[in-house]
């Protein structure tokens, strides 16, 4: 086991960030109870859009709900054996099946009736989030879903068209749901939660960045659990006072090298989900003195990122940093799509090279020394491209672990196995 | 100096002792559901054709998927680790050690140290592996030791597309209902394997001289398919199923040392 060297200690705000979360699904829960609003739809979705039918509107989130479900291995089987047995097969994506089983069990996760949405509002970011939403509704009786379909291509190419597409369906989405809610839209609180979302999936692309330093602040296990905000609110308020909180502890934390792991010796990073019932393993790494300092998806899947003039990552700069005044429904749109398709996960659909590109960028600003890669059979979006990822490591000699598994379904997770190669790995790493 | 080596194989778990580097004694027993007595056989065994005791044995390093399970070891290596050390004291000039053992197939990379340089092991399903054989042995009605030199007598290449053991079994099934000559099937069953194998192995990239190892390395049927697909020489090595655990003997002794 690796000698200490630094000092650690648990995140001040780590609490805060629990609480938030529960009060976030309490909300979601029991929004009728205060005459608000629920819906449903993906993480990906343009959650800020919805913000202008009030501040009484809380949503679901497929994709955070699915893991969360998953971290609960009973009631994540229960979930699989129940939308099986309705002819679902085992190999879609593990959240799909999580979140539909529940619907089927008629159980929310963090206990009582699932609690049926208003609406479904979501984008087609990959082939399950197309027909997600669709079974949803049909399983609750229909329902009404609003889909947005955002297969516009690399942001290399997200020209005004392309860009026009999307806002376009964006601008029919208020329309549609200003007539199933009843309620009049307010351009103002859609301009708000813009700025929110900007600032927000800035704030954690800042977050981020600090883990390039030695040793690391944050290691991608308790990441984990702080960059779900982005993925369940990253429009509102709640969000944007959270981040800065957790920026400025973390700002911190560099300042005075106070590690994650006090035996830093080695840094890798992962790639996707992992498997949310076995987040064990990291703990095993840690055990070595090789932490986690995030990956690819950690950073971007919520963060929004540019390079900077030194060539390097770092925040995205927001409108509000730009001095941009949102005056205009239309503008709102604009600036959410643009800033939105910019986001580095997005990538990942369309180009095997420039995700290999991005995680080498990581590997070499985050001063890498190896690379896990989760081939995710619990998600065919994002496990696209891995095995040409790990060939594009190997040309660059970065150590590299595939290991198999699933993201949502244990049962495709072997964890002694995986030890085994992890035990294997630690030795490359000269650790063990 | 006396050190020992025990690999916890999913079959068998195989134990060396050597004694100032050279093999004292080995012995092997099926690992079966109680591995505790699995360990007391086949160490027993090895202490026995070595004239030992257990604690005449200055350092023992453990292997294998049952790590954690030996209580006398001192350590544990991988198998990974233990295979490149023991390839390259076996053949020195080997830089790739392909390991296929009853439930896993493995390759390492490794420098002329015997240092692990890189590895990569099979996914989760078990074709690939020594069991695969096995089940295909029992489909065919055919001893376990015929399958290499029924195969080695065959006359013509069948595809066999499975890569799995459950759908591969359908495949013979059908094969022999088409009266498909067992030699025939045999020679399909070890290319499948070896294919699984090879394309494992490339992805590591094949560097030679290459070693092949484990309990599949005495079928010749297997070796010879592995010979054809990777267009090189194979080297077998006498006793292949105790690489690992002579890998971890030899690194008991380097430990030992230290």
């Amino acid at each position: 086991m690796a000698e200490i060297k630094y000092q650690t200690k648990p995140l001040d705000i780590w609490n805060e960030g629990k609480a938030l979360r529960q009060q976030y699904y309490e909300n979601y829960a029991k929004a009728h109870e205060k005459g608000g609003i629920r819906w449903a739809g993906g993480a990906w979705a343009y959650s800020a859009v919805p913000a202008g039918l009030g501040d009484d509107v809380w949503s679901l989130t497929g994709e955070p709900y699915g893991a969360s479900v998953a971290f609960d291995k009973k009631f994540a089987a229960r979930c699989h054996e129940a939308i099986e047995a309705k002819g679902f097969a085992r190999d879609l994506c593990a959240y799909l099946r999580n979140y539909l089983g529940s619907i089927v069990l008629d159980e929310y996760v963090f206990g009582g009736k699932f609690p049926k949405p208003d609406f479904q509002w979501t984008t087609h970011i990959c082939c399950s989030h197309a027909k997600w939403y669709q079974i949803a509704s049909e399983l609750e009786g229909g329902t009404p879903l609003f889909c947005i379909d955002v297969s516009t291509g690399l942001y290399q190419d997200f020209d005004e068209r392309r860009r026009e597409y999307v806002v376009n369906q964006l601008l029919d989405g208020i329309n549609w749901l200003e007539k199933i809610t009843g309620r009049d839209y307010d351009d103002e609180k859609l301009i708000q939660a813009v700025y929110n979302e900007c600032e927000a999936t800035s704030l954690w692309a800042e977050i981020c960045a600090m883990n390039k330093t030695i040793p690391a602040p944050l290691d991608e296990k308790t990441m984990y659990s702080l960059y779900v905000f982005g993925t369940i609110m990253k429009h509102r308020p709640e969000a944007v006072a959270f981040y800065r909180k957790l920026r400025d502890e973390v700002q911190v934390r560099v300042d005075n090298k106070i590690a994650a792991v006090g035996n830093e010796q080695r840094r890798v990073i992962t790639d996707t989900q992992p498997p949310w019932g076995f987040l064990e393993v990291f703990r095993y790494l840690e055990s070595y003195g090789v932490v986690s300092v995030g990956s690819l998806y950690t950073f971007s899947l919520i963060g929004a990122w540019e390079v900077k003039d030194d060539g390097t990552w770092g925040p995205k700069t927001t409108p509000q940093e730009q001095g941009i005044d949102i005056t205009t429904r239309r503008q709102a749109l604009e600036i959410l799509a643009d800033w939105t398709h910019a986001r580095p996960e997005w990538q990942h659909f369309y180009s095997a090279q420039k995700k290999s590109d991005m995680m080498l960028r990581i590997v070499r600003e985050w001063q890498v020394d190896g690379v896990l890669l989760h081939y995710n059979r619990g998600c065919e979006g994002l496990s696209l491209n891995i095995a040409e990822n790990r060939l594009a490591f190997k040309e660059a000699g970065v150590p590299v672990l595939p290991f198999e598994g699933n993201m949502g379904d244990e049962r495709e997770f072997d964890l002694e196995r995986t030890k085994k190669a992890v035990d294997s790995f630690l030795e490359l790493l000269g650790v063990k | 100096m006396i050190t020992a080596g025990i690999d916890f194989g999913a079959k068998n778990v195989k134990m060396v002792i050597l004694d100032d580097g050279k093999i004292a004694g080995r012995g092997s027993t099926l690992t079966g559901f109680d591995l505790k007595i699995a360990v007391k056989d086949a160490s027993e065994m090895a202490l026995k054709a070595a004239k030992l005791k257990l604690d005449e044995i200055a350092h023992i390093t453990e292997t294998g998927i049952g790590q954690g399970s030996v209580e006398f070891a001192a350590d544990s290596v991988s198998e990974v680790g233990a295979n490149a050390k023991a390839g390259v004291k076996l053949l020195p000039s080997a830089r790739t050690i392909i390991d296929v053992g009853a439930e896993e197939a493995r390759a390492v990379k490794c420098d002329e140290s015997g240092d692990m340089k890189d590895f990569v092991v099979n996914e989760r399903c078990a074709a690939g592996a020594g069991a695969f054989v096995e089940a295909m042995s029992r489909a065919l009605e055919v001893e376990l030791e015929q399958m290499g030199p029924m195969s080695l007598k065959a006359t013509e290449a069948v595809p066999m597309n499975a890569q799995c053991t459950v759908f591969a079994e359908s495949e013979v099934v059908s094969l022999i209902h088409a009266q498909t000559p067992k030699p025939n099937i045999a020679r399909a069953i070890h290319d499948a394997i070896a294919e699984r194998v090879i394309s494992m192995v490339r992805r590591l990239g094949i560097t030679e001289d290459i070693l092949l190892v484990g309990g599949l390395a005495y079928d010749v049927g297997f070796v010879d398919a592995m010979k054809r697909g990777l267009g090189v020489e194979v080297h077998v090595p006498e006793f292949p199923e105790y690489v690992s655990a002579y890998g971890a003997a030899l690194i008991a002794q380097e430990r030992a040392k230290e």
